[in-house]
């Protein structure tokens, strides 16, 4: 029978069921990072049990790292010391540890596909809610709790309820200057922050296609944002170019072996799903959120919704988003004043971020009131600084930072301060998510947070730097 | 019958769709290496201003102090898979969650807890919302068995996830030991699949 990559995955990895109706499903790679997990040593150290298969976990540390200086001791003590606790941890157990000296530190949805550990085919968990990310390779990768944490180290596997699937097809061709962002933040828009809530996600369609890997980690990676608790694309010759001659992809006969096995994955031509939504793709503009969740999203072009037209409790949704964004119904975004300009994150914080970015500011400074960060998420992908990233961003007006989650949750000492406003490049404009109470996101692409940090406001990267001229 | 199945409390009503969490526990307090210190950070940013002094948020009100269930609006718990949200709740008080429908990570991580998430319709809960704002007082009586929720002499019913109602009818909503006891049935799932060796 015809199956999609969901139930291949799925049926390669089941252990078996369990009494409550679940069932007990194989994990093939556990990622763990600071901030959901030394609890979870905790507890095995409490119940007296130990790690089952060291070699399937790797950690590395992102949260609250600090991108200024990075030598330990932190000078946060409380970040110190969760770094400290999963440093014993690991060595304790076996656990191969990326630590910021290692050459491989970053964020963990960054490093693990950029070392190959994300293969297509297997079944990855983290204790992180965008470890749907890694599902752009065309595996089934899940957030999990710290319990579940927990369940994994002494198990590897997780109790489970299998979920449906959803095939998202976004047909047509993208229009310059629109991006793998604006893509993810269209959906979300479309199908509602929890419109994905027991569905796994299958993006496809010709816009997905001929999307690189990076932008479909992208996509993938906001899956959770519209409730998905992961979202996957199907491998192809895309795939399996990028893990060529990754350190730990198999190499020579192995690695054609593996292509074999990796492309046997990929939902069936015929495989039937529960349910499908087209997406017209050539009709997205680049994205931008005007509230307080990322489904509140609208074109470049509109103009903010006016909750007058809505009922109820999305009405109170919508109206308690502006009074708190400072935003006005029915005024343009276009034109809205940002302080903070932060590219970086898991979402779009990849080499190829960078560059894109790179190449279109080159002779713009940004804007003088404009505080702009960009943040690697990993030290690989700030690797090329001597092939002149940084200086391009630092003679713009850039900061350019060391690797971490840095401003997207503002676990460290990146935080907006008193009720600024941030163009983000990252994947959560929640009420006070970046570190101030009181602190405004606004969602969008990396090339349009320049955009915006130049312009010193939100603007149209295509108009800002010629982009629908040039590509 | 085990004692998961039927519960009792006092209610609160914490108004609001989609509410994530980061508005739970903002990110500061997951600076933490156990979740033992959690319950006073609930829902902090909503509860006091940047010099820490008291909005007057409801979970403040005396009235509604020592309340144990909570009742809320739909997508509960959504973003973060942080386990501290519904740690935070559990030590804060609750032991209990209503809502019209949960993030599934946030539900996932609150049976594991122990702490059932309801599912209960928009007028049952709208009716529900406003009887617990007139009785801080009167205690809720929730039935997992029969779905139902009796408060003020009213009747409410609600859902579960089948697999999350299960556990607490057998007690066993923290699946570790059963997990635990496959161990040959996980060694030839990890054998027959062809993972490549991934050590550095």
């Amino acid at each position: 029978m015809a199956k999609n990559l969901y139930q291949k995955v799925w049926a390669d990895h089941l252990v078996g069921p369990l009494e409550n109706g679940q069932f007990q499903v194989f994990m093939g790679l556990h990622l763990i990072h600071e901030v959901t997990s030394p609890q979870a040593f905790g507890m095995l150290k409490a119940e007296g049990r130990h790690v089952f298969h060291p070699g399937r976990t790797f950690a590395t540390v992102d949260h609250i790292i600090p991108t200024d200086d990075q030598r330990r001791p932190f000078s946060d003590p409380m970040a110190e010391r969760m770094m400290a606790v999963l440093s014993d941890a690991t060595e304790m157990h076996g656990i191969e540890f990326f630590q910021p000296n290692s050459g491989s530190q970053g964020i963990v949805h960054v490093v693990g596909p950029e070392l190959g550990l994300t293969q297509p085919g297997i079944t990855i968990c983290c204790g992180d809610s965008h470890t749907s990310t890694h599902g752009a390779f065309g595996c089934i990768a899940l957030g999990i709790g710290t319990s579940q944490v927990r369940d994994v180290l002494a198990s590897q596997t997780l109790a489970m309820d299998p979920l449906k699937v959803r095939r998202i097809e976004v047909t047509g061709q993208l229009a310059p200057g629109v991006t793998a962002k604006d893509v993810t933040l269209h959906i979300i828009r479309i199908l509602g922050v929890n419109g994905g809530v027991g569905y796994a996600y299958e993006y496809a369609g010709d816009v997905i296609d001929v999307m690189t890997m990076e932008e479909r980690m992208t996509v993938c990676n906001m899956s959770i944002e519209g409730g998905a608790r992961c979202g996957y694309i199907n491998p192809d010759q895309t795939t399996f170019e990028y893990l060529k001659g990754r350190e730990r992809v198999p190499s020579g006969a192995g690695f054609e072996q593996a292509v074999i096995r990796w492309a046997g994955y990929a939902s069936d031509p015929d495989a039937s799903y529960d349910d499908v939504v087209v997406i017209d793709g050539s009709a997205i503009e680049p994205t931008v959120t005007w509230g307080v969740t990322p489904g509140q999203a609208l074109g470049i072009s509109e103009r903010i919704p006016d909750p007058a037209a809505a009922e109820g409790l999305d009405q109170e949704l919508m109206t308690d988003a502006l009074r708190y964004m400072q935003l006005e119904a029915d005024a343009p975004i276009k034109g809205t004043k940002v302080d903070v300009a932060f590219i970086g994150s898991c979402t779009n914080g990849r080499l190829s971020d960078f560059q894109a970015v790179a190449a279109a500011i080159q002779g713009y400074k940004v804007a003088p009131d404009v505080r702009a960060i960009a943040v690697p998420g990993s030290v690989r992908c700030a690797a090329p600084e001597e092939e002149g990233l940084a200086d391009i961003f630092k003679d713009a007006g850039f900061e350019w930072r060391l690797a971490g989650c840095s401003m997207c949750l503002a676990m460290n000492a990146d935080k907006l301060v008193g009720d600024e406003v941030c163009a983000s490049s990252s994947n959560r404009n929640f009420m006070g998510r970046q570190g101030s109470s009181s602190g405004r996101t606004i969602l969008m692409s990396p090339i349009m947070v320049a955009a915006a940090a130049i312009q010193g406001a939100v603007a149209d990267a295509r108009e800002v730097f010629q982009l629908e001229k040039t590509s | 019958m085990n004692d998961l199945v039927k519960r009792s409390g006092r209610g609160i009503y914490v108004q609001g769709n989609d509410i994530d969490t980061d508005r739970i526990i903002p990110a500061r307090f997951l600076k933490c290496v156990t979740f033992d210190e959690l319950g006073p950070a609930l829902f902090y940013d909503e509860r006091f201003d940047t010099q820490d002094v008291s909005k007057g948020h409801i979970l403040d009100a005396p009235a509604h102090q020592g309340a144990s269930v909570m009742i809320s609006d739909a997508n509960f718990g959504c973003g973060s898979s942080r386990e501290h949200a519904p740690q935070a709740l559990q030590k804060f008080g609750f032991e209990v969650i209503i809502a019209e429908s949960f993030a599934e990570i946030f539900q996932g991580n609150c049976t594991t807890l122990g702490m059932p998430c309801l599912v209960m319709d928009k007028a049952q809960r709208k009716a529900l919302a406003s009887l617990v704002g007139h009785h801080p007082d009167a205690e809720f009586l929730i039935d997992l068995q029969a779905q139902t929720l009796t408060f003020a002499n009213e009747r409410f019913s609600f859902t579960m996830k089948d697999s999350s109602r299960e556990a607490f009818l057998t007690g066993r909503y923290d699946p570790l030991d059963e997990l635990l006891v496959a161990h040959e049935a996980i060694q030839a799932v990890a054998a027959r699949l062809h993972y490549s060796d991934q050590s550095g």
